[in-house]
């Protein structure tokens, strides 16, 4: 055994190295999975479920999944697609996020999923939690509202810039971003040039005096949908957002 | 209420910006006691825009208006550039903003002249109003109407150009803009900027005409003598983006002059009132009773010495010989006013696309952060003062917003008061074009009430007349 093997997504049969995981194995393909928590540069996580499909008629995280030999994947049925959409809109009420203001419009994964599973607003209520901004550090700021938990953060100031600057803290509703220290991001030894803000596929930790620059129409969803590098195109970009 | 006494509510009030209601409480000899223009909406910005990086503030506060973001971006934007530090922009910077306030100024004149007050001038106040719409001028008068909508457009497209859309679009960051025109930008803009300078003075004839035609009948429609306040240049020219205070009172007497924009708490006050969410602002030195003073264009040009484009000069000159010397109290000469500035705003359009710094690429400035800082502009509908206090965390800890039509507020209740009694007193039946008059008085400040809502034949007018008990004696309905 070479280490390749074979699995089939949506009927098609695809080439796969051993100890990959199913999303990296259908992004070799040119099979788009769409992911929140999963970054190319940090380990696995598990945390956001939007990459979840079928294997076997089964739900499961596509970023944690290994392939196996003979696999059977969904990841293009409408059960998948109801799945991920629904999951989608349970992460934009349970935070806090006006994309119409918001400085990472045009530039946020979790717009883009929304605009790509064709979602304009959500069934569920929306939960409207309270959540502080931690705004103390003179580069970086913290916007909890529009927090999804995805944990790239945490894991890129661990992985990628050396330090510990923010873990979890919290259960369930409660459980959120924390950083290392009483003094929120300020008293912690993250900088502006750290990845942590880079990472995040939404608005919640941004770099200081980065906002608005990129004007409309050359920001990273505006021609392109989410995923859109990686298969083919799924629909047009809206002008308008 | 007494016995015998009436009380009429036009609700909403149409072709305006906004929602709003007007109530007239008619005696028992059935004139009139009380009328008010109530405006019914709660925003709230002010509040929830605390504890938000301010950075995010210009564009977040577009979104209190679909007609005039730009204003409201614009403003913040100039406070912000304080809050951030830098006083004086790139300019290329300043004048990628002035081009989009140009854009602006001149789609929501447009709009507002064509669309919303056209039907009342070309068709009179109680003319039919299955007629007195814009699809009525449409059909009467097809070529003012298409020209009224290519404006309109033109002026959305200059706010695209500079913003990258037509409502809500997003140019100005603190200490100055993310984008300059292209060539072929420009180019586009420059293409139609003629044709648009011819129609606007086209515009302003429509205007004169009807003001000079009706003088007589319109002269004391809704009309007073007060207060004017505006923004001029130093040199006392018209100036709409970045200039100083000036107020003159109802004889023309200067009441202050040139002051500083962060100096506007000094010389001007608000008073709340129990009936409306809008506050009643009022020049301090004047008091709450006397201090009451009205913006937007007639005022402008009231407080103006002269604008510096030479085509809106000429029409700004002919406009005062005609109506005698500054202050104009004539309030229906709002229109004429608007229509002048339409015509300045697609000269300066043309001015700033010739100048080379419009494609320029030095876009930002940057300084030393401040902790307070006031910006000033002249939206469509008036002045509009934004002023913001920054912790050293960069959250806003306080807003305060004086908009374009807060100032008109207590002149709108004078003019709806005014003409209540003009036209509606001692009458014991009250028609739809009776009652239109009201409205007219209203739409002559063009007020933006917050969201756009106009929308023919779809827009529902309900009013009642009621007797003391809260019988129902008559009911008319539109819409």
């Amino acid at each position: 055994m070479n280490g390749r093997l074979t699995i089939t997504v949506d009927g098609r049969r695809i080439e796969a190295r051993a100890g990959q995981t199913i999303l990296e194995a259908c992004q070799d393909a040119g099979v788009y999975v769409p992911r929140l928590c999963a970054h190319p540069k940090l380990s696995v996580y598990g945390s956001c479920r939007v990459c979840t499909c079928l294997v076997g008629g089964r739900a499961t995280a596509a970023c944690v999944q290994p392939v196996q030999p003979g696999m059977v994947i969904e990841n293009d049925s409408d059960r998948v697609l109801e799945i991920r959409r629904t999951i989608i809109e349970m992460l934009f009420v349970e935070g806090n996020h006006f994309c119409m203001v918001c400085e990472k419009s045009g530039d946020c994964e979790l717009q883009a999923l929304a605009y790509r599973f064709g979602i304009t607003h959500p069934r569920f209520p929306y939960m409207f939690p309270e959540r502080p901004i931690d705004a103390g550090h003179p580069e970086l700021l913290l916007d909890h509202d529009r927090c999804v938990l995805c944990g790239r953060c945490v894991r890129a100031s661990a992985e990628l810039d050396g330090k510990s600057a923010l873990g979890f803290a919290g259960r369930g509703l409660r459980r959120r971003i924390e950083a290392d220290g009483p003094r929120g991001l300020a008293g912690t030894d993250a900088t502006g040039d750290d990845t942590i803000a880079e990472v995040c596929p939404v608005g919640a930790l941004l770099r200081k005096g980065t906002a608005y620059r990129t004007p409309y129409g050359r920001r990273r969803y505006d021609h392109e949908p989410i995923g859109g590098d990686i298969d083919a195109p799924c629909g047009e970009a809206q002008e308008d957002r | 209420m007494t016995e015998s006494s009436r009380r009429i509510v036009i609700e909403p009030v149409t072709r305006v910006e906004g929602h709003g209601k007007v109530t007239i409480l008619l005696d028992e000899r059935h004139r009139v006691r009380e009328a008010r223009l109530h405006i019914v909406e709660f925003r709230g910005f002010e509040r929830f825009v605390q504890g938000r990086p301010y950075w995010e503030v210009p564009v977040l506060v577009q979104r209190l208006c679909g007609i005039c973001p730009v204003s409201h971006h614009l403003a913040a934007s100039k406070a912000m550039d304080l809050i951030a530090g830098v006083e004086r922009l790139t300019p290329t910077a300043e004048k990628i903003r002035r081009l989009m306030h140009m854009g602006q100024i001149f789609q929501s004149h447009a709009l507002h002249f064509f669309h919303l007050a056209s039907p009342d001038l070309l068709f009179g106040f109680d003319a039919d109003p299955a007629v007195r719409n814009v699809l009525g001028v449409a059909q009467k008068h097809p070529e003012l109407a298409r020209q009224g909508v290519l404006m309109r457009k033109y002026g959305q497209e200059v706010i695209r150009a500079t913003g990258g859309k037509r409502v809500h679009a997003i140019v100005a960051v603190p200490g100055g803009v993310n984008k300059s025109l292209s060539a072929a930008e420009r180019d586009a803009l420059l293409a139609d900027v003629e044709r648009m300078t011819d129609w606007a003075e086209a515009a302003v004839g429509v205007a004169r005409d009807y003001t000079l035609d009706n003088l007589e009948q319109i002269a004391d429609f809704g009309s007073f003598t007060s207060s004017h306040l505006g923004l001029v240049r130093a040199d006392g020219a018209l100036e709409l983006y970045d200039g100083l205070l000036r107020a003159v009172d109802e004889t023309g007497q200067v009441i202050f002059d040139r002051l500083e924009n962060d100096r506007y708490a000094e010389v001007l006050a608000e008073e709340v009132r129990s009936w409306s969410y809008m506050k009643f602002p009022f020049i301090r030195s004047l008091g709450p009773e006397r201090g009451w003073y009205r913006v937007g264009p007639l005022a402008r040009l009231n407080v103006c010495e002269r604008i510096t484009t030479p085509r809106a000069e000429a029409a700004r000159r002919a406009f005062f010989a005609a109506l005698g010397d500054p202050p104009c109290q004539v309030t229906m000469a709002y229109h004429w006013a608007r229509m002048i500035e339409v015509l300045h705003a697609v000269e300066a359009i043309h001015e700033l696309l010739l100048d080379p710094d419009i494609t320029g690429d030095e876009l930002l400035r940057s300084g030393t952060r401040r902790e307070e800082a006031v910006g000033v502009i002249e939206a469509p509908r008036g002045t509009l003062f934004h002023h913001y206090r920054v912790d050293e965390n960069d959250q806003v800890t306080m807003a305060n917003l004086i908009v374009s039509t807060t100032s008109n507020n207590e002149p709108m209740n004078r003019a709806v008061r005014q003409v209540a009694e003009q036209h509606l007193s001692g009458r014991d039946r009250i028609t739809e074009g009776l009652l239109n008059h009201v409205e007219v008085a209203i739409r002559a400040y063009d007020p933006c009430l917050s969201c756009a809502t106009h929308a023919l034949g779809q827009m529902p007018l309900a009013v009642e007349l009621r007797d003391a008990d809260g019988r129902l004696l008559d009911r008319r309905t539109r819409g």
